[in-house]
């Protein structure tokens, strides 16, 4: 916690604990030259008419009104919100309701939660085939349905527009909801044994248990889960361009996809620069409240 | 306390009440939801194409062939390259190597200086880095293109090394910083007083005592670089794709006739690695991830 460094008689001031600031570069240098310096000339950059090379002549808001002009760029924010909202909703009442399962003193915990988290360890790409051959109409789920005798039976989501986003939500959820029923399974394991006795006691049954007094008191963990849900969504990337590469058409375009395609692939880069800036506010504002939540709740507490 | 020697309350309930057989069948049904997806990769990799096409994706294969598995390794094709996924494995190997050690050795020393030797103005930066690992990526790709590009590393596995270490820098850093702030404070300076420097006691003590989180640190990034696409994509030219970027080409290519068998065989051998790795460390890869998670 507290610096040892000081101690010492004091020589130049910039020289004291030398060793520590040279270990320090490398995170400096990300810090400045990363994080903040490539942000800020990729905002820079969002105001002018940049195509193939980078350059400074300055346009105004004209990429951004191009952009929310554009309608591939409308469906991938109505793609993108679609699939935050099932996701999110989902991945936290999935992640919740197993890790609550698992937290009944279970036999084969450690088996069910193998189980329930190894699609995490498995990348995007690998998920995303999986999930296309397992949607496949002609051999997948479709198919054996039809082949009980349901002849009509129709579930194609990733050739169908409309709801082609469903189906990559689908894959989306099989990978990422084990994490957060770990995250969730050792928030449980967190709360005091004395308040279920306490509960129980009391005669509350255990599901109003869980929904009055447990919930309540993993805030803190939820709004951990909901921060590590929210900022993969953003970035769904992989997923798409695995499964349905964008398809239909443009049906299951997202915004990361659009940024890249704008910058390495139709040389418009100012137009890419002018969408991830758009993706950058849209973290900004998951992230303040979040912030607030966490930082502005300890003072008060 | 009165009668805490004698147990009280009704008996515990028999092993297999109503409650008990929801509870172990709900948990199997969703156990096999996710595992079917293992299974049918497995499943279709062993299978011939005349079997695929009279089948379906569950149904168990009724003649065992290795051969999809065969081609995918060694025969497969992307573009004009038709030496199948191998070469994306070695060059996800040759990624992943430098970049683990590299960004470990980084993050643990930065980790330990901040925990133990922290200066002024440290925790500005530090904080900027936390910060920096919710930033979209997106939105710094283009500008790290030109600092490649102007450091001659563009295209180039190192180029690709260098970015990984950048980005694993935020969680590993916070990783170590946390674990070596937990080592009592007395050790460290029994340590000064003795005479120990900045690196001795990063190498005669810090080190030796904190091989579980560098075991963590190293699940955490083998599986995180091993799954990268975007950046293998965007910093590295076809011949050095790392192997997510070539699977996705050899089962996305549009040319041909779509061999499912392949298809799957290559799947699972590019998710074989990560996979191993979560199977063997057990334990110590979710706690990997709920340092990850629950501090970041």
């Amino acid at each position: 916690m507290a610096t040892s460094s000081g101690t010492s008689k004091r020589p130049v001031r910039l020289l004291r604990n030398l060793n520590a600031k040279i270990a320090s570069i490398p995170m400096v240098a990300t810090a400045l030259v990363i994080f903040i310096g490539c942000t800020a000339w990729t905002i820079l950059y969002s105001f002018t008419d940049s195509k193939l090379l980078p350059r400074l002549n300055f346009v105004g808001f004209e990429q951004y009104d191009r952009l929310w002009g554009t309608r591939r760029w409308l469906v991938s924010i109505e793609n993108l919100a679609w699939y935050g909202v099932c996701s999110l909703v989902l991945t936290l009442v999935i992640g919740f309701t197993l890790a609550a399962l698992l937290d009944r003193k279970v036999r084969f915990e450690n088996t069910f939660r193998t189980i329930l988290l190894y699609p995490f360890a498995l990348s995007f790409i690998v998920t995303g085939l999986v999930w296309q051959w397992i949607l496949n109409p002609d051999f997948g789920v479709q198919q054996v349905v039809r082949n009980w005798g349901w002849e009509g039976f129709t579930f194609d989501p990733l050739y169908n527009p409309d709801i082609v986003i469903f189906g990559i939500l689908i894959a989306g959820i099989w990978q990422g909801s084990g994490l957060i029923m770990v995250i969730m399974l050792a928030g449980l394991r967190g709360i005091d044994e004395d308040i279920w006795k306490a509960a129980r006691v009391d005669g509350i049954p255990t599901w109003k248990t869980y929904v009055v007094v447990i919930i309540p008191m993993m805030r803190p963990v939820f709004v951990t889960a909901l921060v590590l849900i929210a900022s993969g969504i953003v970035k769904v990337y992989d997923l798409v361009v695995a499964q349905t590469s964008g398809g239909p058409g443009i049906a299951s375009e997202v915004p990361a996809k659009y940024v890249y395609d704008k910058m390495f692939a139709s040389q418009n880069l100012a137009q890419g620069f002018a969408a991830s800036t758009m993706m950058l506010v849209s973290v900004i504002i998951i992230l303040i409240p979040w912030a607030y939540l966490e930082f502005g709740g300890k003072k008060r507490g | 306390m009165v009668d805490a020697a004698h147990p009280r309350g009704p008996k515990p309930r028999r092993r297999l009440s109503r409650g008990n057989i929801m509870l172990y069948g709900t948990l199997i049904v969703v156990a096999m939801y996710y595992a079917l997806p293992l299974y049918v990769m497995i499943v279709t990799s062993l299978k011939g194409m005349p079997e695929i096409r009279m089948g379906n994706v569950f149904s168990p294969p009724v003649e065992i062939t290795f051969q999809p598995w065969v081609k995918a390794w060694s025969e497969a094709c992307t573009g004009i390259n038709c030496d199948g996924l191998s070469r994306g494995f070695w060059n996800s190997v040759q990624i992943l190597i430098p970049s683990v050690f590299l960004s470990i050795i980084i993050a643990s020393i930065n980790g330990y200086a901040l925990a133990n030797w922290r200066f002024k103005g440290a925790d500005v930066f530090f904080t900027i880095l936390i910060l920096g690992a919710f930033i979209p990526y997106q939105v710094m790709l283009y500008p790290i293109v030109i600092i490649l590009r102007e450091m001659g590393l563009y295209g180039s596995l190192w180029g690709l090394v260098l970015v990984h270490t950048v980005f694993g820098m935020p969680i590993l850093t916070l990783l170590f910083r946390n674990y070596f702030s937990a080592i009592p404070e007395e050790l460290f300076k029994a340590a000064r007083v003795d005479g120990a420097g900045f690196w001795g006691i990063y190498f005669r003590i810090m080190l030796p005592m904190s091989l579980p989180i560098f075991v963590v640190a190293m699940i955490l990034q083998v599986t995180g670089i091993w799954n990268d696409f975007l950046f293998g994509v965007i910093y590295t030219r076809p011949e050095i794709y790392p192997m997510t970027v070539q699977l996705n080409n050899i089962v996305n290519s549009v040319q041909g006739v779509k061999e499912y068998n392949v298809n799957m065989a290559a799947t699972l051998l590019t998710g074989l690695v990560p996979l191993t790795i979560y199977f063997v460390s057990g334990k110590l890869f979710v706690r990997g991830i709920a340092a990850g998670a629950v501090k970041g």
